[in-house]
């Protein structure tokens, strides 16, 4: 039996207790039930990769990122590779939920083969792929649905001139010479730009795989969320090359004479 | 009466007065970024000299490094009253320790100091601190962090640009390094820190302490200076007209 007039000639509503004690003007509404539309928004990533680093050099461009995949503070996933080639030459980096890159990966395969079977001479180069994936992200963000991640976009364009681009969970877009996410934009990107923009000339290989693998230790050592297990990406005319894990030598010798934290000598 | 322990009334006040709409007020934050490190022969410290309150730059050449003994100097970021004042007090009673002593100050007795009133207020005062010195037993360089925990190390980074001033550090520096050395990466964390942290810039100042003498070198470094307009702006005399002339003794 519903006492509140309100409700009287309108349709019963089981949703609602009809006995909790309401206010007399206003009506008893049906509590908001999350998982009512059997689907969740606004998320919080899961299992996810650290940073992603990019320079261009003279060949092309480089990408680096770590082979770990953690959830939360436990280094779940050791042998994750965060580089994925798209096409012939373009590199994917990603950063953040390894789930939603996982269907970011799959997409662009399916993308990448779909433009094959048109078989018409178009390929689809790293501007191709960046202005798709940027629509993708901002599209999912506006949803209030985003892929949860930050994505580095390398490769040679058709024109033979390098591409490095930037696209992340918010939409948010940029190019570069110099790229960084996540850590790497606080301790890797300082370094790149030493690196890269004092140069009058671009960087030769040597140069540009020192400079990276300086990034990627420092990153090691500053990085609570990383692994001294990661791979290179090197994308040029010849193609996109992703390296066998590499491991960084460090160095712990300078706290050798250290004892205590503040006053103890012994 | 003296009660025991920590008083936190004030601490309640605040919740007060928050809860009715009046927010405790914007600190100025030196944003920052400060460094030290060991060399052969003693300490480096650095600092850049930007101070922000919110995105506003209030002092476009503050100096950080403040003066603790003859011997020892203390980088401070985080609230800029707070390292002010912090420091200040330990400076001065480092000096009357020192008398009562008879013996020259430790870096130890100040860091004892500042982490001892540092715990006591709970990391309400907000000072994080980098303090280098050489004393009787040698060169020192310790962090003080705004709870109380200090850190032993021989180089370290304190403030917003602590990440790109410590990526130099790992990549650079190495033990026994030379005068000149130490003052160029010392330098060059700073920098780091000045061009890629939006709550540091302007000049780099740098500290050199050894054994015999204390050098402050304030803008050693100057890359941010202002460039010369390329117009004047001043308007001649007799642009505007005058009806009347009379002086004024």
């Amino acid at each position: 039996m519903d006492h509140h007039p309100t409700n009287w000639g309108r349709p019963r509503d089981d949703r609602v207790d009809p006995y909790g004690t309401f206010p007399i003007h206003a009506r008893p509404r049906p509590k908001e039930d999350a998982f009512g539309d059997a689907v969740k928004h606004t998320q919080q990533p899961i299992v996810t990769g650290s940073s992603v680093i990019g320079l261009k050099y003279k060949d092309g461009v480089m990408l680096a990122a770590d082979n770990l995949a953690s959830y939360g503070s436990l280094a779940r996933y050791k042998d994750v590779q965060r580089l994925h080639p798209v096409g012939t030459s373009t590199i994917l980096g990603a950063g953040g939920d390894m789930s939603d890159f996982q269907y970011i990966q799959h997409t662009l395969d399916s993308l990448i083969i779909e433009e094959f079977t048109y078989d018409d001479g178009n390929k689809l180069g790293p501007t191709e792929i960046y202005q798709y994936l940027s629509r993708i992200m901002y599209n999912r963000r506006s949803k209030m649905n985003p892929l949860w991640n930050s994505l580095v976009v390398g490769g040679i364009k058709s024109d033979g001139e390098s591409f490095l681009g930037y696209v992340d969970l918010l939409g948010t877009t940029y190019q570069s010479p110099t790229i960084a996410t996540g850590f790497g934009s606080y301790i890797a990107q300082p370094l790149l730009r030493n690196a890269v923009d004092e140069h009058p000339e671009p960087l030769t290989e040597e140069e540009a795989l020192s400079i990276i693998q300086k990034c990627m230790k420092t990153l090691f050592y500053r990085d609570a969320r990383s692994l001294n297990k990661y791979q290179v990406a090197k994308v040029t005319a010849e193609g996109v090359t992703i390296s066998d894990p590499i491991e960084a030598p460090t160095v712990w010798g300078f706290a050798e004479g250290i004892r205590g934290y503040g006053a103890q000598t012994q | 009466m003296s009660k025991a322990g920590f008083d936190f009334s004030n601490v309640i006040r605040n919740g007060f007065l928050e809860a009715k709409g009046i927010p405790l007020p914007k600190a100025t934050s030196t944003g920052t970024t400060i460094v030290g490190c060991l060399f052969a022969d003693g300490v480096v410290l650095g600092a850049d000299t930007r101070a922000t309150s919110g995105p506003i730059v209030a002092d476009k050449n503050c100096e950080k490094i403040h003066f603790i003994s003859e011997n020892i100097r203390c980088c401070g970021a985080g609230t800029a009253a707070d390292t002010e004042f912090t420091t200040a007090m330990i400076s001065s009673n480092m000096e009357l320790h020192a008398l009562s002593t008879g013996r020259k100050p430790r870096v130890v007795t100040a860091m004892t100091m500042l982490k001892q009133l540092l715990f006591r207020y709970q990391g309400n005062i907000g000072a994080a601190l980098v303090l280098g010195g050489v004393d009787d037993t040698g060169p020192n360089l310790f962090t003080v962090a705004p709870h109380g925990s200090t850190d032993k190390l021989p180089y370290v980074t304190m403030g917003s640009g602590s990440l790109a001033a410590m990526a130099i550090f790992e990549t650079e520096w190495v033990a026994g390094l030379s005068r000149d050395a130490a003052i160029a990466l010392v330098s060059k964390a700073v920098q780091a820190g000045i061009f890629n942290d939006l709550g540091s810039g302007s000049n780099v100042d740098v500290c050199i302490i050894t054994k015999d003498r204390t050098d402050m070198l304030r803008n050693f470094l100057r890359p941010n200076e202002k460039v010369e307009k390329e117009r004047r702006y001043k308007f001649a005399r007799g642009t505007t007209d005058w009806k009347k002339d009379r002086e004024i003794v």
